[in-house]
């Protein structure tokens, strides 16, 4: 983590000390980005929070939130973060297939949750209920959009990840890219508690 | 930084104990929202109580952010955010709610 005063011409073993130290630098690097995008939420839920209540004659959130409906989602987000644990192992063991397997369960599992937001955003929006009908969904799309738009980024990177791992296998690269791509998941369940809490749960309240 | 990677791989227990208790934190929170049986402000407490419990629980087990030496820049940033977040957040929720209360005359 500490910045190397290492240079090329060192001994093997200084070699590798730096190559670890770039993929510690790397993932520390990687936290710092996670953190300043707490910040981007915190303002998505600050907006959130100002403006829950301002419904424009509007749906309320009692009346188009389904809270067996998000159980659902929340559970595909849990059981995801799960089975992404578990690809790490695999991949701690060098078990290039089992890793693959475990990221694709990790991905179908997100699949599953985007596509269930999508449904309930499509529905919305049908029933004239899009993000233009009130400040209040402004900030419901505005805040659950942009949680559900990293969690589509992290998909299409976790398929870049699978075909990495299935052509190249698991070399010092791909380890470190997918631990960095583990703990960008494990960030975006830990962003949705503080959405089914703060959105949903104190919605229907 | 992120020890886990190089010195305490990520283990099946502390994985699953991190989902259970997820799990059983997440049903506890739907629960008492759906069941209705307890006063608004008591759920209210409790649901934010639970939410918060659950993201140490997820940071714990699932990140790894700890006090040992390792996790030491990694838990400062944190730290450092969380009060960025909390300026953020409370001067907003201030701010918003002492303008919505100077501007209640002039709604009809």
């Amino acid at each position: 983590m500490s910045a190397t005063t290492l240079t090329h011409d060192h001994l093997h073993d200084a070699h590798h000390e730096e190559h670890h130290d770039a993929k510690e630098n790397a993932l520390f690097g990687f936290w710092i980005y996670l953190m300043t995008d707490c910040i981007l939420f915190a303002s998505l839920f600050a907006t959130y929070a100002v403006l829950r209540h301002n419904y424009a004659d509007g749906p309320t959130g009692q009346e188009i939130f389904d809270l067996k409906y998000v159980f659902v989602e929340t559970m595909f987000l849990l059981f995801s973060s799960f089975s992404n644990g578990f690809a790490m192992i695999s991949m701690h063991k060098k078990d290039r297939f089992g890793t693959l397997k475990w990221l694709m369960l990790t991905a179908l599992l997100g699949l599953g949750f985007v596509g269930m937001e999508v449904n309930e955003f499509a529905h919305l929006a049908m029933e004239g209920n899009g993000p233009d009908r009130s400040g209040f969904l402004s900030a419901f799309f505005g805040l659950v959009g942009t949680h559900g738009a990293h969690v589509s980024i992290g998909l299409i990177w976790m398929s870049v990840m699978m075909g990495q791992l299935y052509f190249k296998g698991i070399t010092p690269a791909i380890t470190s890219r997918i631990l960095r791509l583990s703990l960008f998941w494990h960030f975006l369940d830990i962003i949705w508690i503080m959405v089914f809490t703060v959105v949903y749960l104190m919605g229907v309240l | 930084m992120q020890g886990h990677t190089e010195h305490a791989p990520v283990t099946t227990s502390s994985n699953t104990t991190g989902f259970v208790i997820s799990l059983l934190l997440t049903l506890a929170s739907f629960g008492m929202v759906a069941s209705g049986s307890f006063p608004v402000s008591m759920t209210l407490s409790a649901i934010v109580v639970l939410a918060v419990l659950q993201v140490i629980a997820q940071m714990h087990f699932f990140l790894h952010l700890d006090s040992s030496p390792s996790q030491r820049w990694n838990v400062m940033i944190l730290i450092y955010t969380l009060v960025i977040i909390a300026l953020l957040v409370v001067g907003t929720l201030w701010i918003m709610y002492n303008t919505s209360i100077r501007m209640m005359p002039m709604m009809h």
